[in-house]
């Protein structure tokens, strides 16, 4: 029976596509179809905040210009987007002119949507036009002078964003360009992945190759193998997005949310469709680096350090426990370029999320309160360079820095 | 006044191992489940992380994890005729608290009962005659068979993940295994753990003597296993930090790392901590549960109406809320009449301690179930002819902790304190070792629980007294037990040993084990149990009691691989026969 209804399902869909630009938003495979869009997209991760009701607003953002609070994108009438025409969505995601003409800053990842089709984004409308509409009021600009500037956006926008729908490389399977459509628009993994210039512009010649965001760094994606993907397998990387956590690596900090949120919710044929995309960008990011000599002072203390503290669960030999310690010995995650995330969970600790299909979601406690600035430096520049990792240094100045951007008071037991 | 709540369809009292098992069960199933738990919510990574799990101090001295005595205590007694006193410092026994109770400061000793063990009056009425008994002895068949509940046993442990090495493989003896016990459908989930020094050592002097060691089976794991929820635990690493305290690692099994994870996932679930039951409430023909009442810890009282009831608290603390509900008859000790608080039961534990000169154990390589036993002196597994004594227990060289603050072993005669004490400890830490006995207990007529008369606890409900001694068939059974360890112990040729079996009346200051048993007990009988043999109350149809105080009489093992069969089979009588008609499971 299942199978029936899916395969109506199937054949409306079809028939919904054939009409194309004004799809009926009250029709059943319209809704879904964008609520499953929307799931891609991962709207909720910023629409909703935490406790709050969907999609009602309020999540902060932190970027390097201040904070901005996402809106309500309920279909309320006076708070949220009821009153917009089914245009003015469209406009506002995937150009970023919101309701009234205003600018919409780029922390809503319209340089990103805009690539999406405008029949999926009217889908996202349908949906949204389905969920419960809450008054809620949202100043979504709280930044300082002169970045509450909206009109400055005119300039950035002419800078730095390249309006256009998705264009498909005809040269590619259709499974590549599914996934490339996943990944460059719905998904909008370079809006983490990729290194932003003084401006938050993309760096585009960097695409994919890492950044820092919110005090955590968002792993380089390409195929290097020492800092990227380069070793994972298209199931490698269709089981991470789908259970947070492969033989490599574990989702922690904003990527635990991405999988909980969104990609864990999509189909198996869409995540290996992103796989496959993802396995076919060509390797970038620095060189190979050279390693911290083992004599080295720190490299020393670090080794007191891990096996004291670390060990238990992530083994002398740095090999972890598949799916529940990540492995440490020769994953590009403890190489990047920059140790932020790093430092960040050592000190302030992180959990892994916890998925239907691995339910678990283990933890590790935070060190703040044992370990010094110059503790968490050496065991960090120690992880970076033992067992043949060669990542640069970590002073304790950096730590010092950290901790206090963390604002996090060392919790005693 | 309490304040009704909309109804729910169940609530289990107590977020311990029963407790977490049936509301893993249940919400599968599609119900909406609310659990009230006394404690605190726990979780590995807040509340024992590695960093600081490693306490001795905090957790096995000052019993951080446990109930505080000045939120609820019991009195005790040795015997009828003595007033009971309020215990205000634990000492015997570690009462739990706090969601994943006794199974996140347990060691993890998994085991399953004999076979025997669960129709014992049967047989060894058979086998001995009914004038072997001691007269006041009251043990029973428990209404159940070990072969209807391999099932689950089988289930608890592959939750678990336990750790060990088959000895019965449907009927076939497996070599290295413990041929004693029932057989089992399949092996353990993982390998045994790896075995320290004094263990292998110990393991050859028993086998050199005709016995037949095996590993003990552990619920710190041997390498890292996913279970049939899709939870993952990790490697023991062999700290010997277990008992008294949660693991670090997420290797120890517990509510936490078993069940847990996937529960909080369930939206038809929902967990109330720091809120104690007052009272079960019953309708007006005194025969279903309608409600039970609790007090969060603000002080106000709450009504949370459901269509079942499981009372999953501590063995104790089950029979004393029966008893304030009203439900099932009291005991009577003067008329051996009513069945709520008969037939308490404990363990009795001794040991054998052996000083060498040239042998280094290394005993702070541990884990709370790392060792190697015999089963030879279980049970009924010898004849109890020669003896005049029934029961036994399992008996090995088990290496679950040495740590710094309370492991100071000298030999006897050795000052107490002082430069001297100070020498012999750091003499004998290293080649010193404690093989011991974990001997059953069976019940005897006054041995029992009932409400104290005099001592209350904050909201002026009456404590349970507790009136207990140990009787001469126990402590005939530890000195022959003792006897047989020390045997083993000087073939292993130790500079000294000093036997240390149960002697005298039983003390509740030293601490001797946990496993405190019965006080509601199931069986075939409601003249004699409180719960029929799917541990439904025998008065209150949609009441279900779990844990210790289900066993008639304790065996000689640790209860809680028999309290997880034991939950998984009532389990499974209410999803086949209970669910589509309730009512009482057993018509008397």
């Amino acid at each position: 029976m299942r199978c029936m209804l899916l395969g109506c399902a199937l054949v409306l869909f079809a028939s919904a596509a054939a009409r194309g630009q004004y799809p009926d938003k009250q029709a059943f495979e319209v809704i879904e179809h964008g609520r499953y869009m929307a799931t891609a997209a991962d709207c909720t991760a910023c629409h909703t905040a935490p406790g709050g009701k969907p999609f009602a607003g309020g999540g902060a953002l932190e970027t390097p210009f201040g904070t901005l609070l996402a809106p309500n994108i309920t279909p309320d009438i006076g708070t949220g987007i009821g009153g917009w025409t089914d245009d003015q969505f469209v406009e506002a995601v995937r150009t970023g002119i919101g309701h009234g003409g205003i600018h919409l800053y780029p922390a809503m990842p319209y340089t990103y949507y805009t690539k999406l089709t405008r029949e999926d984004v009217i889908a996202i409308r349908a949906y949204l036009d389905t969920v419960e509409p809450v008054g809620n009021l949202v100043q979504a600009n709280q930044l300082p002078f002169p970045f509450n500037q909206r009109e400055a956006m005119v300039g950035w926008n002419a800078l730095y964003f390249t309006p256009g729908e998705f264009k498909p490389d005809p040269g590619k399977p259709a499974e590549w360009n599914r996934g490339a459509y996943l990944v460059e628009a719905a998904e909008h993994c370079g809006l983490c992945h990729t290194p932003k210039n003084a401006m938050g512009g993309d760096e585009n010649s960097q695409a994919m190759q890492g950044s820092v965001l919110q005090n955590w760094y968002a792993p380089n994606l390409t195929g290097s193998r020492r800092l990227g993907i380069g070793d994972w397998t298209v199931d490698d990387i269709a089981l991470y997005l789908k259970t947070g956590r492969n033989s490599y690596d574990t989702a922690s900090g904003p990527m635990a949310d991405a999988v909980m949120h969104s990609t864990s919710h999509l189909t198996d044929a869409d995540l290996r469709a992103i796989a496959v995309y993802l396995k076919d960008l060509p390797p970038g990011g620095s060189g190979p680096a050279q390693p911290v000599s083992q004599q080295d002072p720190a490299m020393q203390q670090g080794q007191a350090i891990y096996n004291n503290r670390c060990a238990a669960c992530h083994t002398v030999a740095g090999i972890g426990i598949v799916a529940l310690f990540p492995r440490l010995s020769g994953t590009p995650l403890v190489q990047q370029s920059q140790a932020t995330s790093l430092i960040r969970v050592v000190l302030e600790g992180s959990r892994a999320v916890a998925t239907d299909a691995a339910p678990t979601g283990p933890a590790m406690p935070s060190f703040a309160w044992q370990l010094s600035d110059a503790d968490v430096a050496a065991v960090v520049t120690y992880i970076r360079n033992a067992w043949g990792n060669a990542a640069s240094a970590v002073s304790a100045g950096e730590v010092a820095n950290m901790r206090q951007t963390l604002h996090r008071d060392a919790q005693a037991p | 006044m309490a304040t009704k709540l909309p109804a729910t369809e169940i609530v289990i009292i107590g977020l311990g191992w029963t407790g977490s098992i049936i509301a893993e069960s249940m919400t599968k199933a599609g119900f909406n489940v609310v659990a009230i738990e006394r404690g605190p919510w726990r979780d590995t990574a807040t509340d024992f992380p590695p960093s600081y799990a490693p306490d001795e101090l905090r957790y096995a001295v000052q019993h951080d994890l446990f109930v505080r005595p000045a939120q609820t205590t019991l009195t005790f007694r040795n015997n009828p005729n003595q007033t009971a006193l309020p215990i205000r410092t634990w000492g015997s026994f570690l009462l739990p608290n706090g969601v994943g109770g006794a199974g996140v400061h347990w060691n993890a000793q998994t085991w399953r009962f004999l076979p025997t063990d669960f129709v014992l009056k049967t047989h060894l009425t058979q086998r001995y005659g009914a004038k072997f008994l001691p007269a006041d002895m009251t043990i029973q068949d428990w209404g159940v068979t070990y072969d209807e509940l391999e099932p689950h046993f089988d289930a608890f442990e592959y939750l678990c993940g336990t750790s060990g090495t088959a000895g019965n493989l449907k009927g076939q003896k497996q070599p290295f295994g413990n041929p004693f016990e029932g057989p089992r459908s399949r092996p353990y989930p993982t390998p045994a753990q790896k075995q320290p020094y004094g263990p292998v050592l110990w393991a050859e002097a028993a086998k050199e003597m005709g016995h037949s060691p095996f590993p003990q089976p552990s619920g710190n794991l041997s390498q890292a296993y996913t279970n049939p929820l899709g939870v993952t635990l990790g490697p023991c690493t062999y700290c010997g930090f277990c008992e008294r305290f949660g693991c670090g690692n997420y290797s120890k099994a517990s509510p936490q790392t078993t069940i847990l994870p996937v529960l909080m996932r369930r939206t038809n679930f929902e967990a109330r901590t720091g809120c104690e039951v007052t009272r079960i409430k019953l309708d007006n023909s005194g025969k279903r549960a309608t409600a039970v009442t609790y007090i969060d810890t603000q002080g106000r009282e709450w009504e949370q109406p459901a269509e079942m009831v499981f009372l999953c608290a501590f063995q104790m603390f089950n029979v004393q809320l029966l008893l304030l509900s009203g439900i099932g008859q009291p005991y009577d000790l003067n008329t051996g009449q009513g069945v709520i608080g008969r037939n308490y039961s404990y363990q009795v534990t001794s040991s054998v301690q052996a000083f060498f000169d040239n042998k280094i154990f290394n005993p702070f390589i541990a884990s709370g179930a790392i060792g190697m036993c015999i089963d030879d002196y279980n049970g009924d597994n010898f004849d109890h002819g020669p003896y005049g004594f029934v029961g036994g227990g399992y008996m090995g060289m088990v290496q679950p902790n040495a740590r710094p603050i309370e492991a100071t072993p000298t030999p006897p005669g050795t000052p107490q304190w002082g430069a001297a004490w100070k020498k012999a400890v750091k003499d004998n830490y290293l080649s010193t070792i404690l093989p011991s006995v974990h001997g059953s207990c069976y019940s005897y007529r006054d041995c029992y629980l009932d409400l104290d008369p005099t001592y209350k606890d904050r909201f002026g409900r009456p404590l349970m007294r507790l009136t207990f001694d140990f009787h001469e068939n126990e402590l005939k059974m530890s000195q022959f037990l003792t006897d047989r360890l020390a045997e083993i112990v000087q073939r292993m040729a130790p500079r000294q040993i000093a036997k240390l079996p149960r002697t005298g009346h039983y003390s509740i200051v030293p601490y001797q084990t946990t496993h405190t048993c019965g006080g509601a007990i199931m069986g075939t009988d409601p003249k004699t149990s409180a719960l029929n043999r799917y541990l439904q109350s025998w008065d209150v149809h949609n009441l279900f009691v779990t844990g210790a105080t289900n066993f008639p009489q304790n065996a000689g093992y640790n209860p809680t691989g028999t309290i997880g069969a034991l939950t998984y089979w009532s389990l499974d009588a209410i999803h086949k026969q209970y669910l589509k008609n309730p009512g009482p499971l057993v018509h008397a």
